[in-house]
């Protein structure tokens, strides 16, 4: 699946997008957060308060329970500030 | 029910063209409400703010949002902008053009829309200061949050 990234969570993680292949057990949002944190510095920067982090699959917002199986495009951003 | 005109861009719009298109050649229309929101220079400290939008999102998002006000409000036209990019103090950034037979829902619907743009529409505003410096990422206000809770 690929996943993108937004404002101040992309900066953290330092890049825009990326393909990832996760492991069969992350089944959710939440599980996919805790995955990501194992991966590196950036994540756990990107992530450290994770119950601010708002997420898309597919191109529509999603809670933090979400399963993600069957996911093509899941979005990690911010609290939005359009309008 | 109508269909709305949703675009998400970089330049600028004509806010008044907007409203006349919707309301061209028809004579059932008694109510337009436009709401357009403007960069403020934030007391002089703001060179620009730089709109990140998540472009194939956007105009979804910001679709679903106005079939909702469709479902709740008898409403003969909807169209709504974003632009993204830079933007500089005095320019517009987003327009909400509502258009009822009365004018109660075509006011409670661009307020119900803008409400909802600030929330879930995917755009972040970054600051630019006038020193030339980065003023960092607009936190999301609790009070746009709350607003929702009415409708």
């Amino acid at each position: 699946m690929k996943a993108v990234y937004f404002a101040w969570v992309r900066e953290r993680i330092g890049k825009a997008e990326e393909e990832l292949d996760p492991p069969a057990d992350v089944a959710t949002i939440s599980d996919m957060i805790a995955w990501l944190k194992t991966r590196g510095q950036e994540y756990v920067y990107a992530f450290e308060n994770s119950r601010s982090i708002r997420a898309a699959i597919d191109h529509a917002h999603v809670k933090h329970d979400a399963p993600i199986s069957g996911a093509r495009e899941i979005a990690f951003f911010p609290p939005m500030t359009g309008g | 029910m109508p269909i709305p005109t949703i675009r998400v861009q970089r330049g600028t719009f004509d806010a008044a063209a907007e409203s006349a298109a919707l309301a061209a050649g028809r004579t059932d229309i008694g109510a337009i409400v436009t709401f357009t929101g403007l960069c403020r220079d934030e007391g002089g400290r703001l060179a620009r703010l730089d709109l990140e939008h998540y472009p194939d999102m956007a105009e979804a998002e910001i679709g679903r949002v106005a079939e909702e006000a469709l479902r709740r409000w008898p409403l003969l036209g909807v169209t709504i902008v974003h632009r993204y990019g830079p933007i500089r103090p005095g320019e517009a950034i987003v327009l909400v053009v509502t258009a009822s037979s009365h004018r109660v829902a075509a006011f409670e619907a661009a307020e119900f829309l803008m409400d909802y743009l600030k929330s879930n529409a995917p755009f972040w505003k970054k600051e630019r200061l006038v020193e030339g410096t980065d003023g960092g990422w607009v936190d999301a206000k609790r009070e746009d949050q709350e607003a929702l809770v009415r409708w």
